[in-house]
């Protein structure tokens, strides 16, 4: 089976590039399936049961989506295998902009999308610069000026990824983004010592711990303050 | 590449900046230093913090300069003359009713049909530059050739700029700040004076003219338009320009047009509007996912525009008549 680690900020159109992706994957007889994380609702999965896909949908409620992601892929991998897919593709949001879930044997996608702004790039850290491919959208409706700056910031930050606009409306460049992703040869049974592309953010301070009272005799473990300037102790 | 110092780095690599800009790194008290040396310099804590990935920086480098450098190098061997189409088949499997179509730089095709007919998909063909390996069998040819592949995978080499009537300008940026965004983009030579022709350009074309310091996003529907195309005609680094229909509010498309054509652009324009659609030589008939015939503009269809042109005119006098008060009387259409 292949796996596909697919993930944007929310809303830069994942869902609509993998669907439009994955009907091109139809044609060829390759059978799809998709894995929904995300944090406190989706109804993607509908979307994706409407267009006849097998899909699963993971909410990590009360823990980082990421942090939930890593600790599920590999049984997320069981159910592909289970199912008998030959292309397995999971779908996460990066809400804080830091993490990023791809796997180093495992090829990553990483949705962008040019509204999002010229600084976007820069915001975004290991999620779009450890990324394989870079998949641009939404360059139907900004000028090609700014595609075209956006463009080159984000090889600047990741010049090796393959960087690609697909429109997720009308699907123009999904069937392009599919023919570079499944690969015949890889054949996935377990994902159990793989690794991750780039530490996930530590934490466990008191708010992680479900702590709700503001100030500092509240506050234990790993605490970072804020840098104001001026005269500080 | 990577054993000097950053300051001889980037007396040699001027665009290595960039690198360093976009990947937030302060290399300002480290010039002396070699790029690694910089990178060491970084405590654990501040790594970890910033989500630095020193192996990949240091990696990346050279990549990203090599890839910097072809950009640059490109302007004379990578030059486009001509874009040919090979048939392909339509969604019934019926091959396509043509047998090859060459579209020169200065040429403007034009290409109709139905929403959803295809059109879309032909230029998905030509910005892939198909090799028969895409849903309608097609193949591109560049300058008479198959293509490079980097058309396809570079993300700064990309073969088609697009204009459509849904684009809109959504940086917060002033006229002359946006462009000159644009044109260090490119790592163009001397960019205020190309900001200097783009602006002449979209003021010419615009019926309105703007101000250098106007931010881009309160420019009117016409002036955005005259800017978007002035700017692409000047600096995008596209041969191929697809305009998906100009709407016909405040801006001389018929300029527009030569615009892009007198600056080496092959042109493709979606359009159904008669006074665009014979301005072109030939256009594509478009049907069922694939082209059902080509045309060409006859003599007769040429003579046809120019009066076409001047009920156009006459809908324009009257316009602008209302926008300055005036009533319009029967007279108008008396010469």
């Amino acid at each position: 089976m292949n796996l596909i680690v697919f993930s944007g900020p929310p809303s830069s159109g994942k869902t609509s590039v993998i669907l439009k992706t994955i009907s091109s994957f139809h044609d060829k007889n390759i059978k799809v399936g998709v894995v929904k994380f995300d944090c406190l609702y989706t109804d993607d999965d509908v979307a994706y049961e409407k267009a006849g896909i097998p899909v699963k949908k993971g909410l990590s409620g009360a823990l980082c989506p990421d942090h939930f992601f890593a600790s599920n892929i590999e049984e997320v991998v069981n159910w592909g295998n289970e199912e008998k897919l030959d292309l397995l593709i999971t779908e996460s949001a990066g809400l804080c902009n830091r993490c990023s879930p791809y796997l180093k044997e495992v090829k990553g996608v990483c949705v962008i999308d040019n509204l999002s702004g010229i600084n976007t790039p820069k915001k975004i850290g290991p999620m779009l610069k450890s990324a394989d491919f870079v998949v641009i959208t939404k360059g139907d409706i900004v000028s090609q000026a700014e595609r075209e700056v956006f463009a080159s910031c984000v090889s600047s930050v990741n010049p090796r990824a393959i960087t690609m606009h697909v429109n997720g409306l009308t699907g123009q460049g999904a069937y392009e983004l599919a023919s570079l992703l499944y690969d015949e040869n890889q054949n996935i049974q377990t994902v159990q010592g793989m690794r991750l592309r780039f530490p996930m953010p530590s934490a466990l301070c008191s708010y992680c711990l479900g702590e709700t009272r503001i100030g500092e005799a509240y506050q234990m473990g790993n605490v970072k303050k804020i840098d104001l300037g001026g005269d500080k102790k | 590449m990577t054993n000097i110092s950053i300051k001889k780095l980037l007396e040699e690599y001027p665009f290595a900046a960039a690198y360093f800009e976009q990947n937030k790194l302060t290399i300002a008290g480290f010039e002396d230093q070699t790029f690694e040396e910089f990178l060491n310099h970084f405590s654990e804590e501040e790594l970890e913090d910033q989500a630095i990935d020193k192996a990949k920086l240091l990696s990346d480098l050279p990549v990203y300069l090599d890839q910097m450098r072809q950009f640059l190098g490109m302007e004379n061997d990578r030059l486009v003359h001509s874009l040919t189409i090979l048939p392909g088949h339509d969604k019934s499997g019926t091959v396509e009713g043509f047998k090859e179509l060459t579209v020169e730089t200065s040429q403007i095709i034009s290409i109709v049909g139905p929403t959803g007919s295809g059109k879309s998909r032909l230029l998905a063909d030509i910005e892939w530059t198909a090799q028969n390996d895409t849903p309608t069998g097609r193949s591109i040819l560049i300058n008479g050739e198959v293509p490079d592949m980097k058309w396809r995978y570079s993300s700064n080499n990309k073969l088609v700029a697009q204009l459509s009537q849904n684009m809109n300008f959504v940086m917060d940026l002033t006229v002359v700040d946006f462009l000159r965004m644009h044109a260090e983009s490119r790592m163009v030579q001397d960019p205020q004076s190309v900001i200097n022709r783009i602006i002449a350009a979209a003021n010419d074309l615009a019926g309105e003219k703007f101000e250098l310091s106007t931010p881009v996003t309160s420019l009117s529907g016409g002036q955005s338009r005259a800017l978007m195309i002035a700017d692409t005609a000047i600096l995008s680094s596209s041969p191929i320009v697809l305009i998906d229909e100009i709407e016909n509010a405040g801006i001389d498309r018929k300029k527009a047009l030569k615009l892009l054509v007198t600056s080496d652009k092959i042109v493709l324009m979606a359009t159904h509007d008669p006074l665009l659609a014979l301005m072109a030589d030939k256009r594509i008939v478009i049907k069922n996912g694939g082209i059902n015939h080509v045309i060409y503009t006859s003599e007769e269809e040429k003579q046809l525009l120019d009066k076409l042109e001047k009920m156009d005119s006459l809908i324009q006098t009257a316009r602008q008549e209302l926008r300055s008060g005036n009533t319009l009387s029967p007279d108008l259409l008396a010469n």
